[in-house]
């Protein structure tokens, strides 16, 4: 089967069944890893391409993970951060660690599956949910407005507004009379406002995780 | 006080249009009287025993020179007040010795140990006050009673003392206005707070030293005094170790009794929650609908918990408000309902019934929808509130709208209107329902 390979990454046994199983007659599934170590070890020996990645694990979780895989040599997979967790800071802090999006555990399988290969192809994954925290934090004028990165385009407000309500893709492109592509754009330019962007709120959730960004 | 007359409350010497150091311009300008009076002061004092000059000599050391530019007086505001109540100190020092080298005096003995009791106690009074009642404007600092007055009337001692802490309150005060957000501002304001306290004690103990010292005890005191301490060393020693220990053990003991509370309180509330719908659903296991609407009641209100948001239904916030709707819908028509709030704001009777009608499109959403998960956004900036309830189902044709349903959408559109707000209701057959609502406030 070609497409992505994936590796789950969570520390439920019953969890990464449950998903392995929705996801394998879609997607090809590299391995699982019920750890940060073995999860680490598990992305240098298997090379997949997506990593379903839990944010809450013992040890430091997803954003361990992405740290360290990014500290080895070699090309780091795309991380895709999957969690019961609807706390902004973990939101915030897994997808400024460097994940290209972030869904929730209660996401159907097919949705998963379609997520996975956008953020193999590069693209941003946005939930209802993260849209809402990213439209919360840079709500209000910008702390200093010396960087464009620290505030949102009328049309990426837009966009986001759309995510939040529960549109998909396709749906906001005719809504807003755009192509996918150009949603696909200001979505993941908002993806990397939210890793770049000097933000105070931004900064403190980091920071609160000692996240060193 | 006003910033601008700030530089003026600043006791700086005035070099500019002082003689020698500017000391006595300074105090002048400071104090808003004639810079001649104030020498002539020194002068006596000089001239009464030699304390007008020590007097000066003190102030020229310790009153820092030059510009009093605003900003930097209003940062070192504190340093300022301090320096303020030395000045005033000294100045209080060269009137006492001058009566006293004019005869106008009753007996060291005496007026000694009077003032130093006085301007402590007096200390000390207003710190244990400044607790309990903000500083009331104490007299202006000019109105200054005479020595001899304060000697004979030791009940009086607020008057000199107040004199002395008048300008220092007032810069304390000024101090507190700018800093009062900040947690910096409260450390320095208890460090302020030992300080002057620390500082009413020992004149008070000097008071008593002198006192003592005037009237020859001080030798039979000294004796008594030295045993004590040395009987408190040798205890301290001795028992330092058990000491240490038990301030130890308290410590620990109390930490030990917070986490246990913490942990009581946390298995209390698993119990009540988590572990009974375990159990419901352990009895309902053979009708999926129940287990997944169980679950999903107990899921919501753990998040709400673990967020430390007040349960759904308690709380007059718009997001609270939409949240408790939500549960009441999904667990009526047992469809999910998916909730995301940007801002949040507090409820008057319009966004009530914006809340109101959001709930019936949610009931909408859950009836009609065919079973598809119910997405609500809702986004307030305090003056605009917008909330959208959408479905993926069938979707409808609006012009071919049945007759029940335009009657629950009349109930939405009416309501909306009713209170100044909009409502529209986009769909198309197989695009799915979305019913969005807003309100502007009205200024």
């Amino acid at each position: 089967m070609s497409g992505p390979r994936v590796l789950i990454v969570d520390d439920h046994q019953l969890f990464r069944a449950g998903v392995r199983a929705e996801l394998e007659p879609l997607l090809e599934i590299a391995g699982e890893a019920s750890s940060v170590d073995e999860a680490v070890e598990a992305i240098e020996a298997h090379a997949p391409d997506v990593v379903l990645l839990d944010v809450h694990m013992p040890d430091g979780g997803g954003v361990e993970v992405i740290r360290r895989t990014a500290e080895r040599t070699g090309t780091p997979p795309c991380f895709l951060a999957l969690s019961v967790s609807d706390a902004a800071e973990d939101v915030i802090a897994v997808i400024r660690a460097g994940a290209r999006g972030y869904v929730t555990k209660s996401i159907s399988g097919e949705e998963l599956a379609d997520a996975v290969r956008r953020v193999n192809d590069g693209d941003a994954v946005f939930s209802p949910r993260l849209a809402g925290f990213v439209l919360d934090a840079f709500a209000g004028p910008a702390p200093q407005p010396e960087s464009e990165l620290d505030a949102l385009t009328a049309r990426e407000r837009e966009v986001l507004q759309h995510i939040a309500r529960g549109y998909m893709y396709k749906e906001i492109a005719l809504r807003l009379d755009i192509s996918p592509k150009t949603v696909e754009a200001h979505v993941s330019s908002v993806l990397r406002k939210l890793q770049l962007s000097s933000r105070h709120e931004l900064t403190r959730w980091a920071a609160e995780r000692g996240l060193d960004l | 006080m006003t910033t601008s007359d700030a530089s003026a409350r600043v006791l700086r010497r005035d070099r500019s249009g002082g003689w020698i150091g500017g000391v006595a311009a300074g105090i002048a300008r400071r104090f808003g009287i004639d810079v001649s009076l104030v020498r002539l002061a020194f002068v006596v004092a000089t001239a009464a025993g030699g304390a007008g000059l020590a007097a000066y000599a003190l102030g020229w050391l310790l009153i820092p020179s030059g510009d009093s530019a605003p900003a930097r007086a209003r940062i070192r505001t504190g340093r300022a007040a301090v320096e303020v109540a030395l000045g005033t100190g000294l100045l209080l020092l060269a009137v006492l010795l001058t009566f006293r080298a004019l005869g106008i005096w009753f007996s060291d003995a005496i007026v000694w140990p009077l003032v130093l009791i006085a301007s402590g106690g007096a200390l000390i009074w207003r710190q244990s006050m400044a607790g309990t009642t903000p500083a009331a404007g104490a007299p202006p600092a000019r109105a200054r009673s005479s020595p001899p007055a304060a000697a004979a009337r030791p009940a009086t001692e607020s008057r000199p003392a107040a004199a002395a802490s008048g300008p220092e309150a007032e810069g304390l005060r000024v101090a507190v206005a700018l800093d009062r957000k900040t947690a910096v501002a409260e450390g320095r304001r208890a460090a302020v707070a030992i300080s002057r306290t620390g500082l009413g004690i020992a004149l008070v103990i000097a008071a008593g030293f002198v006192f003592l010292q005037a009237t020859g005890a001080l030798g039979a005191a000294r004796d008594v005094l030295l045993a004590v301490v040395a009987a408190v060393v040798v205890l301290g020693v001795i028992f330092a170790p058990w000491i240490v220990r038990l301030v130890r053990s308290l410590t620990q003991e109390r930490a030990e009794r917070i986490r246990s509370q913490e942990r009581a309180e946390v298995a209390a509330h698993l119990h009540d929650s988590v572990l009974q719908t375990l159990a419901m659903v352990q009895r309902r296991s053979e009708d999926p609908a129940e287990v997944a609407s169980l679950a999903r009641r107990q899921e919501r209100e753990l998040r709400a918990w673990l967020a430390d948001r007040p349960a759904p239904g308690q709380a007059a916030r718009l997001a609270a408000a939409l949240e408790a709707a939500a549960e009441q819908v999904e667990e009526s028509h047992g469809v999910p309902v998916e909730v995301v709030v940007v801002g949040d704001r507090d409820l008057d009777p319009a966004h009530e019934a914006l809340v109101a009608s959001a709930r019936e499109a949610m009931t909408n959403a859950a009836k009609f929808g065919g079973g598809s998960p119910v997405d609500v956004y809702a986004e307030s900036d305090g003056s605009r509130t917008q909330v959208f309830v959408r479905d993926r189902g069938p979707g409808f044709d609006p012009a071919s709208v049945p007759e029940d349903r335009r009657g629950v959408r009349e109930s939405i559109v009416g309501r909306m209107r009713r209170h100044g707000g909009r409502a529209r209701v986009t769909s198309a057959p197989g695009a799915g329902t979305e019913v969005e609502l807003s309100l502007e406030e009205r200024r």
